[in-house]
């Protein structure tokens, strides 16, 4: 199941919290090898998850992470403009129709319907708050799990080679890409929407669960 | 809405250099779209708090007085989000948010409302609101003709709220950077979006997202009105 939870409500969800940020260490640090901090629970915590962003979360049907991605509005801090601006010409993206997309994470137990399922939500979140674009910063190794599902961002700036390269890139959403992602998903529209409604409506949450 | 009334408007927001005349450019707003209330509020990152609005005094005062801030949903459910929140969708069940909802409606607020909550930088949180009383299916269709227009308002709004507090915090840089001026400058020469896109080797969604960062720090509607913006401030130079 999709979940949409800002910070402050990982809380009421403690495994599923605990579960996403393990992930990111494994993805993060032990796989692909960043720089990234690790604290004393294995956890990979960094100081954007302090700004209480909107995380968007598959929960496995045990209840733990399967893959998730961060949130953020362009108009606070991004990472995108605090330390890679260098990629983006020197242009502060900014704008309340453009969200910084983050920590794209996948479970090493999430089968390849995960991703989709999230580039998916993706596209919820797009239409759901009238955005124009997610900005974000990935590398090399992601490209092709992009590519895979049918989300292949556009390029505004790269760093580095081979596997090290960094790139800032933009996705919005695409009618064409919609009905690949949602394939590579499995999933239908309807069920991917009340999965939305259902996070931002808190009586909505009450009737489906009723 | 006609997009001139709009850009009038927003070119009267720009000047205001008081918080009187932002309280006066809720009611002109109120009036432009016919709703019951128009209400911006929003604490600096130093934690001062600030308001402008169109809710009736008494209203203001019993808010106060009953300390209503710890039992408003539309409190409770924009804080720390950053997604604009339709009032049908918050939780409304509660006792205590039952009796809060009954005392709005009975001053005024009315029954239906938008909120639009905004991060600015370093901390700073505001939130800007639209309250109407009307039937469901009329506002959820005022909401989907101009649910994006009052995005745009309300982080409008919020650029000259941090700019009214610049004596105390420094105002973040609105200037445009050498790209973004470059894109500008060959829009306003009349380049079409490929051409421009072509002169600076960029693809056209790199230059659509430019274009959108500079409609964003010039506080326009759109890129025609953006491009007259920058020509008038002399940020371009045709």
């Amino acid at each position: 199941m999709l979940r949409y939870i800002y910070g402050d409500d990982l809380c009421q969800v403690p495994m599923l919290k605990s579960t996403m940020f393990r992930d990111r260490a494994d993805q993060f640090k032990t796989r692909l090898g960043w720089d990234v901090k690790v604290n004393e629970n294995g956890e990979e915590i960094d100081q954007y998850d302090a700004l209480n962003p909107l995380y968007v979360i598959w929960q496995m049907a045990d209840g733990t992470h399967g893959g998730s991605m961060r949130f953020l509005p362009t108009t606070g801090s991004t990472m995108v403009n605090d330390y890679f601006s260098h990629l983006t010409n020197g242009v502060r993206i900014e704008s309340p129709f453009i969200w910084e997309c983050t920590r794209f994470c996948l479970s090493r137990n999430a089968g390849a319907q995960v991703a989709a399922a999230l580039m998916l939500a993706g596209g919820e979140v797009l239409r759901g708050f009238e955005l124009q674009h997610f900005v974000g910063v990935f590398d090399a190794r992601m490209v092709r799990i992009y590519r895979m599902i049918g989300a292949s961002p556009t390029i505004l700036g790269s760093d580095g080679d081979g596997r090290d390269r960094t790139s800032v890139g933009l996705w919005e959403f695409r009618d064409e890409l919609h009905a690949k992602v949602l394939q590579s998903s499995g999933l239908t529209d309807t069920l991917s929407r009340a999965w939305f409604e259902k996070s931002f409506d808190p009586e909505q949450s009450l009737v489906l669960t009723a | 809405m006609q997009r001139s009334k709009l850009e009038t408007f927003l070119g009267t927001l720009e000047k205001a250099t008081s918080l009187d005349a932002l309280q006066q450019l809720t009611f002109a707003l109120k009036d432009l779209y016919h709703v019951d209330h128009v209400v911006y509020h929003w604490v600096s990152a130093d934690g001062e708090q600030y308001g402008a609005g169109t809710y009736d005094r008494l209203w203001v005062q019993r808010y106060i007085e009953k300390d209503y801030v710890r039992v408003d949903p539309v409190v409770v459910g924009c804080y720390q989000r950053f997604h604009p929140v339709d009032w049908k969708r918050l939780d409304w069940t509660t006792k205590t948010a039952k009796v809060f909802r009954e005392d709005a409606i009975a001053h005024g607020v009315g029954n239906q409302g938008l909120s639009v909550p905004i991060r600015g930088p370093s901390g700073q949180f505001a939130l800007f609101t639209i309250s109407h009383s009307c039937k469901d299916d009329e506002w959820t269709s005022f909401i989907e003709d101009n649910r994006r227009d009052i995005i745009l308002i309300a982080h409008y709004f919020n650029q000259k709220g941090l700019e009214l507090e610049k004596s105390r915090v420094p105002a973040p840089n609105q200037s445009l950077s050498p790209r973004e001026v470059d894109a500008m400058t060959f829009l306003a020469m009349g380049y079409s979006r490929a051409q421009v896109a072509d002169t600076l080797a960029i693809s056209e969604h790199t230059l659509r997202v430019y274009i959108e960062s500079a409609r964003h720090k010039l506080g326009a509607l759109n890129t025609t009105h953006a491009v007259a913006r920058a020509m008038n401030r002399g940020l371009i130079v045709v």
